[in-house]
């Protein structure tokens, strides 16, 4: 390989010119930065710039490159040059629009403007061109594994197999279907959103026998999961006990859910004659086949009285403490199943609030057409029977009431199949290495629900959130799980009605495809779609100490038997929470790593005490952060021109090094700017800003040795749209330290 | 009690809405309240009513006939037309809320005394006399509809506003020897017989 | 130029001697400035205003309008038929809506006319409309603008809109929340409308009546609201809210001790004086409290 050669190129366009001294920043570039090569353009993101770095790339062997112009996120078609590695210094939304206009201010900006040169310099020198993962050779099937036949399992092997991939489709039971295949007919999806229409099922499964890229797996289950994207081993176990081991690519999780058990609701009615629950009455349906309904006893039904939420939205952390969803709709169509075939039976729906979301309301309005009779009222006691009755309050008029029926249907809600809980997993299992014969019972009945079988170090399924639902990035990548490679869909992830379960597979199916082609070409899936380097690790300097495989969010890292870490490449989403967590700095990426960010740091110049000139780091996350950071310069919000920002991967990837480096090197504050954490995280890769936090709850103590204030460092949510408030939380923060007085390490660096 | 009550029990038995359905002008969009409150919020009479509209709309649902005929809720009706405009399911509120305090005046349920009830019965057959209001007869049936006593009382707190009328030229003391009138008397009151008739054909009211 | 042809529906209370009589009489000067004829439909009956539903029942009432419009559809063939009267222009206006929508309805009603051996077609092209639904589309208000002669400069006047001018049809493109023509043509006569927050609201119309200290109360509100909002007067296009919000100040002052004193006039009235019209052509000898601002003016 030839030797590196690195140059910087200075855009003085878009006024950078007018206000700053370029000749002082090639000046800074040349005998600080120790750029080989100098230039400045007056209009670098245009033909003629982008050719002026061409050329020398091709004809004067640059291999490392600095672009001083606008932010990294602006001009990224135009400063495209993949055959070289590139920094780009933020000269126009980190300086130019941030910085007040005025001549007073003019040295401040110059200074702000030289320290990104030789920040931009010394990060460029620290990278390496990513190569791509090394294995990729062995990642290339591109097979689709659906694992559930229901309607979203169905919809996702459909969709995968129209888009020209092969798809395995398993299902436990000897039918496709799933509960779908159990309905009468299905909530209307078309307009004009009047009518219970027919399920569709028969013609899906007719569709999947007859496509030739889809094989199915009737009564047959996932034994073990193990490898990565592009290389999954998966065993799949038929009912009689034949084992396959096949290799697949990517992997949909489709597994639908269970309904609320309503044994659990005795107050309800549950056990006794004429009480059933939406899936009950979808049996009696079908078995009307459009006629009239009927009891158990033989009976036709006259009055139907539904309750919903029976067991939902519970408050007392009994039941289940969410709403479905689907449910008011679905009551609404069962209603509509009655008055369809005999407009003289009595419909009453006793809800509390009657949500349809979608084109529900065109439903319920129909209904309401059909002479459905709506009630606000929360049910209190059912009682079965020969003449069933509903005790409720009425919520309008404020009473108890009562109403009697022939049969009374129980809206009880989802519950995912979404495998085995991690957290308690954990537990158990760390007991059952430890030799504890129960935990070691515990673990095996554990696995039974297990759908996965993940032979994760992390546990056999993939990661849940809350109420046992599959974890998943709500706004950014809703059919993502925390397992690279593996695609949640459907009511396993949340609540959901069959139209959204449809999509909700079409989608993930999509992402199944994104995550085959890109472990094919060995590149991260997103959200650093493309990214092509991966951590790299010196086992030699590793202590063993598995905080990088306990704390990466998305279960990428194994253990060997000497517990060294085992990375799975195509599971890495690059985010380098790992790199964050190592102590011995062990973990980096080609072109992101602690010396990437660090000599950044030590390349600032901070002035001395009697300049009384602070400098503010901050270690911005680069998907909400510094994204708010240009916004604010575009918007020509003024922070104060002592800050000198880094967009970091993550906040996850934030190594403490950096921190106390920076101190001891004389800056006078830290300001760290993450995605919201929590619940309702917003993290990118969900646990990074958690565990920034956590690792900062824990370096108050270092700073007090070092003599130093704790609020020195702050660690601030940010979001995108933030941009007003991160310049006011700059502002806040540099009036802040102002106050502390400039930090004692100056000088000591 | 009237005749025609107890026949509306016999026939519709406890389905109150299907009576309203089939009785009551507009009745048939009853069903589809959605109980969202807006009515009741936005009534200028609101804190007046026993019953606002949206409990009325559930009353007829849980079967409340007696409880919500004989109650002088539909009676607090101004006309406002507020609800209807801001009812999101195009209930024609005014229109149904008019109608329930017409079926409940005929079966002869609206408690006795009912101001509002009162006023439009002397309303109406004081247009019916001539075809159009006189209203100073209108203003004295008014004042003495509770009695000579009352009426001289009512007339006295009035008196400024009538003298001020008066003065203005907007009360026509001669009015009382009858004054304005349709030519077509006889034949409007035969028009109003005649669709009162087929309305209450229509309605099953006939007794 | 030929005047604009309109079959008229005054309604009772705009008759002579009449609570709207100050209102009907200002019509004179207003119709004639802008080129507006109206023919008075022959022999018209009340309409049974929203208030005749207690003993009147829909059909009845259905029927009475259907009159007015046949008589208008036979005589005034193709006139647009106009009051002044919102409850009046309500009871038209549904009335035809209904016998448009509802064929039944249109055969029971016509069943009924052949009493009065009439007969309802609804075949024309004839609205029902308010008077104010004239002056905005057929005249607008820049012909409006036009016609002043005496800006009613200096004059602050809360546009009360009230009800049945407002809803549930109202005029076209306003909203029912905030509707602004009444503002708009206050403004065209050189008055300021002022804005406050009792622009829609109720006065209890005909419920005055039967229930005074809730219908007081509303219309206390409508009338403080106005002076805190700094109006000399208020205007509105409707005979019953004038009548109440006028009538009861003194009642009001006299229960509760308050000093209300607040002219109510008619829109028609402020375009009268703005006009040229004398106090007697404007109405405005015909008000309890009377507007000495307008009357300055109309009598320079």
């Amino acid at each position: 390989m030839a030797d590196n050669k690195f140059a910087a190129y200075i855009c003085s366009g878009c006024g950078i010119g007018d206000t700053l001294d370029i000749a002082g920043l090639e000046k800074i570039a040349t005998r600080e930065g120790k750029m080989a090569l100098v230039k400045s353009h007056p209009f670098l993101c245009n033909a003629e710039g982008v050719q002026l770095i061409k050329d020398d790339i091709e004809k004067e062997a640059v291999t490392h490159i600095c672009v001083a112009a606008c932010s990294r996120r602006a001009k990224t078609e135009a400063f495209n040059f993949p055959t070289v590695s590139m920094s780009r210094a933020n000269l126009r939304e980190g300086v130019l629009w941030v910085v007040a206009e005025g001549a007073e201010h003019d040295e401040v900006r110059q200074e702000m403007a030289e320290d990104y040169i030789r920040m931009g310099c010394a990060e460029v020198k620290k990278m390496s061109l990513p190569q791509g993962n090394a294995k990729r050779d062995q990642t290339q099937n591109k097979t689709i594994l659906v694992v559930g036949g229901g309607m979203s399992g169905m919809t996702a092997a459909l969709a995968s197999a129209e888009a020209g991939y092969e798809v395995a489709l398993v299902e436990k039971t000897a039918a496709l279907g799933g509960f779908a295949g159990k309905l009468w007919k299905r909530v209307p999806f078309s307009s004009p959103y009047a009518d219970p229409q027919a399920t569709g099922v028969a013609e899906m499964a007719a569709k999947i026998s007859a496509n030739g890229r889809i094989k199915v797996h009737l009564n047959t289950t996932v034994a073990e999961t193990g490898g990565a994207p592009g290389r999954f081993k998966v065993k799949l176990a038929q009912e009689s006990g034949v084992v396959n081991d096949m290799t697949v690519g990517a992997i949909i999780q489709a597994s639908g859910f269970t309904p609320y058990d309503m044994a659990k609701l005795p107050e309800l009615g549950a056990g006794q004659a004429n009480v059933v629950d939406q899936a009950g009455l979808e049996a009696m349906a079908c078995a009307a086949n459009g006629g009239a309904i009927k009891r158990a006893d033989g009976k036709e039904v006259k009055s139907v009285v539904f309750v919903q939420c029976a067991g939902q939205r519970d408050e007392t952390g009994t039941h289940l403490a969410y709403c479905s969803g689907h449910c008011c709709a679905t009551s609404i169509k069962q209603a509509m199943y009655f008055k369809d075939a005999n407009p003289e039976v009595d419909t009453v729906v006793v809800y509390d609030d009657l949500r349809v979301p979608g084109m529900g309301e065109d439903f319920y309005r129909s209904a309401q057409k059909k002479g459905v009779v709506f009630t606000k009222g929360k049910a209190s006691k059912v009682t079965g029977g020969d003449s069933c009755k509903v005790e409720f309050t009425d919520l309008i008029l404020d009473e108890p009431t009562s109403v009697d029926a022939d049969l009374v249907v129980l809206a009880t809600g989802q519950v995912a199949n979404a495998g085995v809980n991690l957290d308690a997993w954990t537990e158990v299992n760390t007991a059952a290495e430890g030799g504890n014969e129960e935990a070691k019972q515990k673990r095996s009945e554990m696995k039974t629900i297990s759908v996965l079988n993940l032979d994760y170090r992390q546990g056999p399924d993939v990661p849940q959130f809350k109420y046992g639902f599959a974890d998943s990035h709500f706004i950014c990548f809703p059919y993502e799980t925390r397992r690279t490679g593996i695609y949640a869909a459907g009511p396993m992830r949340r609540p959901m009605d069959m139209l959204q379960a449809t999509e909700d597979a079409t989608g993930a199916a999509m992402k199944a495809i994104q995550a085959v082609e890109n472990a094919a070409q060995g590149r991260a899936a997103h959200p650093r779609a493309g990214d092509l380097s991966y951590p790299i690790v010196r086992l030699e300097g590793c202590t063993q100490c598995k905080r990088c495989t306990v704390e990466c969010p998305f279960g990428a890292i194994d253990e060997d038997e000497k517990r060294f870490p085992v990375f799975n490449e195509e599971r890495c989403r690059r985010c380098g929470t790992c790199m964050g967590a190592c102590p011995v700095r062990v973990i980096s990426f080609e072109n992101y790593s602690c010396d990437t960010v660090g000599m950044q740091v030590k390349a600032v110049n901070v002035p001395d005490e009697d300049e009384e000139k602070p400098r503010i780091l901050i270690l911005a996350c680069e998907n909400d952060a510094y994204p708010a950071l240009d916004m604010a310069g575009v918007q020509r919000l003024t922070y104060s021109a002592y800050v000198r920002a880094i967009p970091v991967r993550c906040l996850g990837s934030v190594n403490t090094i950096w921190i106390t480096d920076a101190l001891n090197q004389g800056f006078d504050g830290v300001m760290m700017m993450g995605c919201k954490k929590g619940d309702d995280y917003q993290c990118h890769f969900v646990k990074g800003s958690e565990m920034a936090y956590y690792r900062l709850s824990k370096i108050g103590d270092t700073l007090t040795q070092l003599g130093l204030e704790p609020e020195r460092v702050v660690t601030e949510e940010v979001a995108i749209t933030d941009n007003a408030r991160v310049a006011k939380l700059i502002n806040d923060y540099a009036a802040q330290l102002n106050d502390l007085g400039l930090s004692p390490m100056k000088g000591f660096g | 009690m009237s005749d025609l009550n107890t026949q509306a029990v016999a026939r519709y038995k406890n389905n109150f809405l299907r009576e309203v359905e089939e009785r009551v002008e507009e009745g048939n969009m009853v069903k589809m309240c959605m109980q969202c409150g807006v009515c009741a919020g936005s009534c200028p009479f609101g804190p007046h009513w026993q019953h606002s509209p949206q409990k009325i709309f559930m009353m007829i649902r849980a079967g409340k006939r007696e409880e919500l005929l004989t109650s002088d809720s539909m009676w607090m009706c101004t006309s406002c037309y507020n609800c209807i405009v801001r009812c999101p399911r195009k209930l024609p509120i005014t229109h149904i809320i008019h109608g329930l305090a017409n079926y409940a005046h005929r079966l002869k349920l609206v408690p006795k005394g009912q101001p509002t009830r009162d006023v439009t019965k002397l309303f109406w057959d004081n247009l019916m006399k001539v075809g159009r209001i006189n209203e100073l007869t209108f203003s004295l049936a008014l004042y003495f509809k509770d009695g000579l006593v009352q009426g001289i009382k009512n007339s006295l707190a009035m008196q400024s506003a009538g003298l001020g009328l008066l003065k203005a030229g907007r009360l026509n003391p001669m009015e009382i020897f009858g004054g304005h009138k349709c030519k077509e008397q006889s034949g409007i009151h035969r028009m109003i017989a005649k669709a009162r008739e087929i309305e209450d054909g229509r309605r099953g009211l006939l007794a | 130029m030929a005047k604009k042809q309109y079959a008229f529906y005054p309604g009772c209370s705009s008759q002579k001697g009449a609570s709207a009589a100050n209102y009907i009489a200002s019509f004179g000067v207003m119709c004639d400035k802008l080129g507006i004829q109206l023919n008075e439909v022959p022999d018209w009956n009340c309409c049974g205003a929203s208030i005749g539903y207690g003993e009147g029942g829909e059909l009845p009432r259905m029927v009475l309008n259907a009159r007015n419009l046949a008589i208008a559809e036979k005589e005034l063939p193709g006139q647009d038929i106009v009051s002044g009267c919102p409850a009046c222009w309500l009871g038209l206006r549904e009335a035809v809506d209904r016998l448009h929508e509802h064929p039944q309805m249109k055969t029971d009603t016509n069943e009924a006319l052949k009493e009065v051996n009439l007969t309802y077609q609804g075949t024309s092209n004839a609205k029902a409309r308010h008077m104010t639904e004239v002056l905005i589309e057929d005249i607008g208000y820049e012909a409006m603008k036009a016609a002043v002669v005496k800006p009613l400069d200096g004059v602050k006047i809360a546009g009360y809109v009230g009800c049945q001018a407002n809803r549930p049809y109202g005029i076209a493109g306003e909203s029912f929340e905030n509707p602004l023509y009444l503002d708009r043509m206050i403004e065209a006569v050189g008055a300021e409308a002022v804005p406050y927050e009792q622009k829609v609201a109720c006065c209890g119309g005909a419920l005055a009546f039967s229930e005074p200290e809730k219908s007081q109360n509303l219309i206390r509100q409508i009338v403080e609201s106005a002076y805190d909002n700094g109006a000399d007067m208020i205007a509105t296009p409707c005979p019953l809210c004038q009548a109440n919000v006028e009538i009861y100040q003194a009642e009001i002052n006299k229960k509760h001790g308050t000093k209300l004193a607040m002219p109510v006039l008619y829109y028609s009235q402020l375009l009268s004086v703005a006009f040229g019209g004398s106090i007697k052509e404007a109405g405005l000898n015909g008000q309890l409290l009377r507007a000495e601002q307008l009357e300055k003016i109309a009598g320079k």
